[in-house]
């Protein structure tokens, strides 16, 4: 193991426990949520893709490496719509009620 | 990397504010009030950190700019149209967007390193397995929760003879070419890919013999794959923010996890690999034994409440099904009007995702203050009169406090059976996901209203109204 890869490892394992700390604080009720926004944390893989189908020396071709940008693009932009809709959702108190949309009386 | 060291310091302060940003947003996540602050600080940092990257000597502009943008309007547009009982399924697909991502950008650089004509040196050759294989786990596997949430599968656990052994053998051929990658034997990039492919098998073989019911546990356990492959994708580049956001979020889908078994009061072990609900159907004998349950109407059931003083109501994955959240806060709004205390009673694993009943009676405007956690609801069932199941079973079985012999006995349930009434919303006598006799039907004081939850509790709406 080299001391580079230590240093990773290091913040990895400090990032864990970090993790760790401040999801204990998330209350059952907004689960849900968090998951999703975790989900939407990991899209920064996009970064990862972005080097890797960017480089100069790409080791891809084009349509590899269009589809892991737009896998990671997806991650990214879906993980944080469908966050932001869950949580615009949580109100402390009930909102007018919207029009029904299905029919009901 | 080529880039000159000044720009590589600006680029890795903001990595730093993106991490620190993670971080936050989650920290915000403790409470609904800011919760969508949180989310978009989150947001925030991700596009430092993209902006940050498309800044670092940056080619191929066409098919980056073109794949960023697909990405960005399928996943918004997709996202946006979703109905809120289809967000399992989402989270699943996005989920397995980023696994496969985080499996490609691994293969990518060690095809680099290879197409160079060099060896990877023992620490990118492990690392860069290690992500492919969690990764292509964490794409396959999701593909195939989405699949059976969906319902183009069945949600029933899949199994057949010998499945651990296929597993555990696809498991081997992945553990031995990653040790000849790692081993460096020459023409080893074969290897890799027998690697990569296998670990695709073995994420769909995972995922086929769990049933719909484990599903919150399966997500989560996913998610956090896929936030380990990230980090582990880290790794491979040295990036520090795959790393740290990684990390973030493999500790907390794991943390979710745990959590998830132990409201089921099963190991994460025995939900991965007992195949739960296909073996007990054969053995519960279905609805056969239970003949005491007495069906009522929906009029009856609309008298029952008006006239009651507390309603707990308790709903679960029939709830969703029926989209029946609107209806049953329109429920409760006329109840209410009539004096009637109503509460609902959250089961922590309702649903098919950690949380899923809150987010769904969220969205049907019911206020969160008024959704209460088993642990604070249960000593109320004692003080109410009509405790209001919709679509739930397995969570209000009073067997797995009693009967030692039930698959599910110790799993914490919400105790419904202490209330003075209990009126069941079901589709039908069918027993519930995991197959289990529900000894609460035969109560004398439970009534079941069957057929669809929505048009139910429609006609309860209709019952009450014209009291």
């Amino acid at each position: 193991m080299t001391v580079h890869l230590l240093a990773e490892l290091t913040v990895f394992v400090l990032a864990l426990f970090v993790g760790l700390e401040v999801i204990s604080r998330v209350p059952t009720m907004l689960h849900t949520p968090l998951m999703s926004a975790t989900n939407a944390i990991h899209g920064i893989v996009l970064v990862g893709a972005i080097l890797v189908a960017g480089a100069a020396d790409a080791p891809f071709n084009a349509i590899v490496s269009f589809i892991l940008v737009l896998l990671a693009s997806l991650n990214v932009f879906g993980g944080y719509t469908v966050t932001e809709r869950m949580l615009e959702m949580f109100r402390p108190k009930a909102r007018a009620p919207k029009a029904p949309t299905d029919g009901t009386p | 990397m080529t880039v000159d060291t000044a720009a590589a310091n600006w680029v890795d302060i903001a990595y730093l504010i993106t991490s620190i940003c993670f971080i936050f947003g989650l920290r915000y996540l403790s409470s609904p009030k800011t919760a969508r602050v949180g989310n978009r600080i989150s947001a925030v940092g991700m596009l430092i950190a993209v902006v940050a990257t498309l800044s670092q000597g940056i080619v191929n502009w066409w098919v980056l700019g073109s794949a960023l943008i697909v990405g960005a309007a399928i996943g918004i547009v997709s996202a946006q149209r979703v109905k809120m009982t289809a967000m399992p399924q989402m989270v699943a697909i996005f989920n397995g967007a980023g696994g496969g991502a985080a499996a490609l950008v691994a293969a990518g650089e060690l095809l680099k390193v290879f197409n160079a004509n060099e060896t990877p040196t023992h620490d990118v050759a492990f690392t860069s397995v290690l992500s492919a294989v969690i990764g292509a786990v964490s794409f396959a596997g999701s593909i195939i929760a989405f699949l059976k949430l969906q319902e183009v599968m069945t949600g029933r656990p899949i199994t057949y003879p010998g499945q651990q052994v296929v597993n555990a053998l696809v498991a081997l051929v992945i553990l031995v070419c990653w040790g000849l990658v790692v081993a460096n034997v020459p023409n080893s990039l074969e290897f890799f890919w027998i690697a990569l492919a296998a670990s695709f098998v073995l994420g769909i073989l995972f995922v086929l013999p769990i049933g719909g019911a484990d599903m919150p546990v399966v997500i989560s356990l996913l998610n956090s794959f896929t936030g380990l492959a990230a980090a582990s994708t880290g790794f491979v580049l040295g990036n520090n923010v795959l790393i740290i956001a990684g990390a973030l979020v493999g500790a907390s889908g794991t943390l979710l996890t745990v959590l998830m078994g132990k409201a089921m009061n099963r190991s994460v072990t025995n939900v991965l690999f007992g195949a739960f609900g296909a073996v007990k159907t054969s053995t519960a004998g279905g609805a056969g034994k239970q003949q005491n349950v007495r069906s009522v109407s929906t009029g009856d059931v609309a008298t029952m409440l008006a006239y009651a003083n507390q309603v707990i109501v308790v709903p679960g994955y029939g709830m969703a099904v029926a989209q029946a959240q609107h209806s049953i806060r329109e429920l409760a709004d006329q109840l209410e009007k009539r004096g009637v205390e109503v509460k609902y009673a959250i089961h922590p694993v309702a649903g098919r995702m950690p949380g899923h009943m809150n987010v769904l009676l969220a969205e049907a405007n019911v206020p969160y203050t008024s959704l209460h956690d088993m642990d604070d609801i249960n000593p109320e069932f004692e003080r109410t009169d009509v405790a209001l199941v919709v679509g739930a079973n397995d969570v209000t079985n009073p067997a797995a406090r009693s009967d030692k012999n039930s698959p599910i006995y110790g799993m914490p349930i919400l105790d419904v059976d202490k209330a003075a009434n209990v009126v069941v919303l079901k589709r039908s006598m069918n027993s519930g996901f995991a197959g289990i006799d529900n000894p609460l039907f035969d109560d004398p004081k439970t009534v079941m209203l069957f057929g669809d939850a929505k048009k139910s509790i429609d006609g309860v709406i209709a019952g009450v109204k014209a009291l």
